[in-house]
């Protein structure tokens, strides 16, 4: 029983400011506990992510049960060169990205900052595309709530002559598909937006040297969001863009 | 007694004493399966706080710390804890399965039930009889007959609610639901809308009222309005211009609907479904998602174009093709009786097609 | 194995000299402090603000329903004030309630940190509250809401014309700061935990809050990606839940639910972790069966994301997910079961003490049975036709959140109210309290079950005559409940100031939150401390407190 009376002892001697870290914030015990605090938030935050996404992707995965011949057309209308150069540019994004991690890690500035650089330009160009994508759509009144015309889906689709036109009350369905396009890929373009806007404060911090001193924390966890966001859209091209390619 | 105390306050107390209800009347022949389980749910319910009350009580008078200043530490037992995991367990099946069977008895219609359609709308229920007695916020039905409601909503999501019989169903914008009941017991009961609807939510009740089936009869012929909904049905299927192609000629691009009504058919998709009226109305809507096998998928969307009381008759002219729906339209209607499918008198309608059958 | 019981004196007790709530002053160093305790405080003040207007909505619900014809309010009024009751009491009081405010300020000294994981981001989802809050509040002001609390679609889409997107948007923001709270608390309890605090040596109060944080981060974004839709749909008529144009109405209800249904398990679970703490304090006795107790919360939590289409029975879901879901739903009510007689059970050959904190939890026990209870009504699907949307319903889940859920509030903030400021409160008057409380909550709520069964619909402005005299038992008794609840904010209030000095462990209870002074330093503690006992090991605590006492003399 006396073994239990020692309850409150002293961890570690009372601990000399000179001894730690400028980064490291008052509450944490070490540098290493502060890290993986923060790794382990970011990947929580990341589930909470993906249970955003996963409410868009459940209704989709239902309307395209129902209303498969419209998703298809739908599907037909987009620019597959367009979500296939966004895909290129994301992917090289999450190396740069991964790179800028690396160097950081290594305690490399210069690398660190050019390759911070790199992924905000490949995010911005990513964004550049969308808009075009967009602004295509609008014009041909495929927005829906604002300008949809479902004129195009009761018609053969020139770019696929062995699409057939869709009776009316199908064509209609076209907007479930478009209303989830604009969200799913408008929610994504949000995350890729504060995502280069975070980055641009990084790359303004690193500048002055924050990250390479051995707190890449926020480097790292910067990361793993573009990641996330990197694989949001792996998972968004097939199913907005690929419908039926196969066949 | 009134010179004592204010006569308002005596108002009051008579009021209560006359308009104290504290249990629902038991006019269907579900009711009574209903509220043996609710007695049962309130027998284990009186258990089990019963239980915890007394634990509590007892251990607080015996343990309370002027009479047992010493605590005595327990780590916890399992064999306890396993009690009172199964036990609770068990009794929760129970009411799970029996709950569930009487649900599925809710929730089943038998075969002969009578059909009334039943629109929602805000804020009023649109009651339809097939012999084509029109109600609202009232529905008139014979005691000692299954009768089916197809409920649908034209706005929202509403809820059809006769307290009395313990059944309620939604009324949900975009697809039929059903739901079944046998009055028992004649007599004057509430209908309620208990899903909220929007501002006169608290309007959008009324009255079921349960009749003798010779009163039902005299009210079914008093309240006709001359046309049933097979023949409102039929007049909207002329100017819709249906039997355009639903003409049953050889040469029609349609199938022909005569008797197609509760068969199976083939969709272009090679699955098979039974044709209800869930399916009849999504035809009418959505004509592509039910593509029937062996048909240019030329029809038209009537989305729009058609209420869901005109889609209601156009349903029940369908229905009513099975049978020569001239012969027993209003009369049979009003005595109750479910018409029975099967009979195909010629001159109405020509012979029926087998399921999924391509069209010569 | 016993333990004595020796209350200190509290007449030599004095307030410390240095805490956190007198380190700094001024407004700045109150709204920008990164301090979970102060945080908590400001949750608390502003919690209690919604929780008085959300009353007063319910006060005037009260008033409507004393008649049968709706004399008070137009229809119209009354949904906006049954509607803003709703999402006022949901959002902004019970999600917040204990986790926000007690769990902010214990759960980092009971895991035996110096804060929370990540402190600005725990200030920031106070500044969401308010936010939140604030734009509630303009809501109200400008005409109102009238969709009720769950934004049925396509009623809330459509068909009215009241402030929707607004709200909506309130919620996604609220939501928000309850996804910020949930996660520090998960990387707190996973990576701050002082050296020897295992798993199994956490306060449960610990546990079940780490079950209610997971079903914020995992439930509440599926409603914050709801409600977005709710918004585009309203604004620019995306259709994804418009039936006419092909959308489906039922999704959103499945997708709103996905997120509501836990919600409820969100608002209990801290309760629960308040009786564990208070009902093992009074009685002087560990938790019985700690780890069943513990895993419960769990098990709750898992389960409670897999019944939430018991909300839609009657809405023409296919019979077997009705079956299915039904099942769950009657899983789901068994680790409540457990907890219940886990913690009657700690009752026995205890040292039993009633203060304030413990009729509480003897209410909490009592009402959250019933509550409960009338759930598994609820969950048996052939019942469930008649009952839902009905009183029965309504009975129901106040039942469960407001004889749990609220009942475990105020013992909470009973019990470490001496923590948080250093003062008692008065004991008396908050016995009396507590006992109006619960005779007050039966009166209003028990009346309902009856409505319920005969049929008498929920959000009714106005009901059939009959149901009248049941109706006035209601009022009557909710004005004796209002009485119950004014009473904690006047006499705590007036403790700030005159209260008695509480000293550092006044209930002689065993977490590390008692093992240091209040109100407590800003850095919690002045070592990390190193634990080496068992939660609730009243032995330590004794043998602890002997040392002291020699030591000392």
């Amino acid at each position: 029983m006396d073994s239990h009376s020692i309850a409150a002892q002293t961890a570690e001697p009372a601990h000399l400011e000179h001894e730690h870290p400028a980064f490291l914030r008052h509450h944490f015990e070490n540098v290493a506990q502060q890290r993986e605090a923060a790794t382990f938030g970011m990947w929580l935050f990341l589930l909470t992510e993906i249970m955003f996404f996963g409410g868009l992707f459940c209704a989709y995965l239902i309307f395209r049960n129902w209303y498969y011949p419209a998703f298809v057309a739908g599907s037909h209308t987009l620019h597959i060169w367009a979500g296939t150069l966004n895909t290129t540019l994301l992917i090289i994004s999450s190396f740069t990205m991964a790179m800028a991690v690396h160097a950081a890690e290594v305690r490399h500035r210069g690398p660190l900052l050019r390759w911070m650089v790199l992924t905000i330009v490949l995010g911005c160009g990513f964004l550049c595309v969308k808009a075009y994508e967009w602004h295509d759509e609008w014009v041909n009144h495929h927005v829906p709530g604002l300008n949809f015309s479902i004129q195009e889906f009761t018609h053969t689709n020139p770019a696929y002559p062995g699409d057939k036109p869709l009776a009316p009350d199908m064509a209609e369905k076209t907007q479930i598909y478009y209303s989830l396009y604009f969200v799913m890929t408008g929610m994504h373009a949000l995350h890729m937006i504060i995502g280069v806007s975070l980055l641009a404060i990084l790359l303004i911090r690193a500048r002055g040297g924050a990250f390479t001193n051995g707190h890449i924390a926020p480097v790292e966890n910067f990361g793993l969001y573009w990641h996330f966001v990197d694989i949001v859209w792996i998972f968004l091209f097939p199913l907005l863009y690929l419908i039926s390619r196969h066949q | 007694m009134q010179h004592f105390i204010s006569p308002v306050l005596w108002q009051f107390l008579v009021k209560w004493l006359t308009h104290f209800a504290i249990f629902p009347p038991e006019a269907s022949s579900i009711a009574p399966y209903a509220d043996a389980l609710y007695f049962f749910l309130i027998f284990i319910s009186v258990i089990g706080l019963g239980a915890v009350a007394i634990l509590v009580t007892w251990f607080s008078i015996r343990y309370r710390q002027s009479r047992n200043p010493v605590a005595t530490q327990i780590e916890g037992s399992t064999i306890l804890e396993a009690t009172w995991t199964i036990i609770p367990l068990i009794l929760f099946m129970i009411t799970f399965v029996w709950g569930a069977l009487l649900y599925f008895r809710i929730y089943s219609p038998p075969p002969n039930a009578m059909n009334i359609y039943v629109v929602g709308k805000q804020w009023m229920w649109k009651i339809e009889h097939p012999g084509g007695q029109h109600e609202i916020n009232a529905l008139h039905i014979p005691i000692n007959q299954p009768i089916q409601l197809t409920l649908i909503s034209q706005d929202v999501f509403h809820s059809f609610s006769v307290p009395a019989f313990r059944v309620k169903r939604e009324a949900i914008p975009g697809r039929y639901t059903t739901v079944w009941f046998e009055a028992t017991r004649p007599g004057v009961y509430h209908l309620f809308c208990t899903q909220y609807c929007g501002t006169l939510h608290s309007q959008m009740i009324g009255w079921v009222y349960a009749m003798k089936p010779d009163d039902y009869q005299a009210w079914a012929a008093g309240s006709t309005s001359g046309h049933s909904l097979a023949q409102n049905g039929e007049r909207l299927f002329a100017s819709l211009g249906c039997n355009s192609c639903h003409n049953s000629t050889p040469n029609a691009h349609g199938p022909n609907l005569a008797s197609v009504y509760g068969s199976h058919v083939q969709l272009a998709n090679g699955q098979y479904t039974t044709v209800d009226d869930a399916f009849l109305r999504d035809t009418i809507l959505n004509p592509t998602l039910h593509e029937v096998a062996g048909y240019a998928p030329i029809m038209p969307t009537y989305q729009g174009q058609v209420s869901e009381d005109g889609l209601i008759d156009l349903v029940e002219y369908i229905k009513r093709l099975n049978s020569n729906y001239r012969i027993d339209q209003t009369i049979d209607n009003s005595a109750g009786q479910p018409v029975q499918t099967g009979a195909t008198p010629a001159g109405t309608s020509a012979p029926p097609l087998a399921p999924g059958a391509v069209k010569p | 194995m016993s333990t004595i019981v020796s209350l200190p004196d509290q007449s030599t007790a004095r307030l410390p000299k240095v805490s956190y709530l007198n380190k700094e002053y001024g407004l700045k160093s109150w709204l920008l402090t990164g301090d979970h305790k102060r945080i908590a405080v400001l949750y608390m003040i502003s919690i209690t603000f919604f929780f008085f207007i959300g009353g007063a909505m319910a006060a005037l619900i009260r008033l409507q329903l004393l008649t049968p014809y709706g004399d008070l309010l137009a229809a119209d009024t009354y949904n906006k004030v049954f509607t803003a009751h709703g999402l006022i009491m949901v959002f902004f009081f019970l999600v917040p309630s204990v986790p926000a405010t007690i769990g902010n300020f214990c759960i980092p000294i009971m895991v035996g940190a110096k804060d929370l994981a990540f402190p600005k981001i725990n200030l920031l989802s106070w500044y969401l509250y308010v936010a939140a809050g604030i734009m509630m509040i303009c809501v109200l002001t400008f005409g109102g809401v009238d969709t009720g609390w769950t934004f049925t679609t396509p009623l809330s889409t459509h068909y009215l014309n009241t402030n929707v997107v607004t709200a909506g948007l309130a919620v996604f923001v609220a939501g928000f700061s309850s996804i910020f709270t949930g996660l520090n608390f998960i990387v707190t309890i996973h990576r701050m935990r002082a050296p020897g605090m295992t798993w199994f040596r956490l306060p449960l109060f610990v546990w079940s809050h780490y079950a209610a944080s997971i079903l914020m981060v995992l439930g509440t974004p599926v409603l914050a990606i709801t409600l977005t839709l709710v918004v585009l749909e309203r604004t620019i008529g995306i259709g994804v839940f418009d039936p006419t144009r092909g959308g489906d109405p039922l999704l959103f209800q499945h997708l709103f639910w996905f997120y509501s249904h836990p919600a409820v398990y969100i608002m209990i679970l801290p309760g629960m972790g308040v009786i564990s703490e208070v009902i093992s304090t009074f009685s002087r006795k560990r938790v019985f069966g700690y780890t069943a107790v513990a895993f419960s919360s769990v098990a709750i939590a898992v389960f409670g994301f897999f019944v939430w289409a018991h909300h839609m029975f009657i809405m023409g879901i296919s019979n077997y997910s009705a079956l299915v879901f039904s099942l769950l739903t009657m899983l789901v009510a068994v680790p409540s079961a457990i907890k219940i007689f886990n913690w009657a059970a700690t009752l026995y050959k205890g040292s039993i003490t009633f203060e304030t904190p413990m009729l509480y939890a003897f209410g909490f026990l009592g009402l959250f049975t019933i509550g409960g209870l009338t759930g598994v009504f609820l969950g048996s699907l052939g019942m469930d036709i008649h009952l839902t949307e009905t009183y029965f319903i309504v009975a129901h889940f106040h039942f469960v959140m407001v004889g749990g859920m609220l009942m475990a509030y105020l013992s909470g903030v009973h019990f470490w109210w001496p923590k948080i400021t250093g003062r008692m409160y008065p004991e008396g008057v908050s016995r009396l309290a507590a006992v109006i409380t619960f005779v007050g909550f039966i009166l209003t709520f028990f009346p309902q079950f009856v409505l319920g069964y005969l049929g008498m619909p929920r959000r009714y402005a106005a009901y059939p005559p009959e149901f009248q005299v049941l109706n006035v038992f209601s009022s009557a008794g909710a004005s004796v409940l209002g009485i119950g609840y004014l009473l904690p904010l006047l006499y705590l209030t007036w403790s700030l100031k005159y209260g008695k000095i509480a000293g550092p462990n006044p209930w002689q209870a065993t977490g590390l939150e008692w093992q240091i002074q209040s109100p407590p330093l800003t850095e919690n503690f002045d070592k990390t401390p190193i634990v080496t006992h068992e939660a609730y090991d009243y032995d330590w605590l004794a043998n602890k407190t002997r040392n002291e006492v020699t030591t000392v003399g």
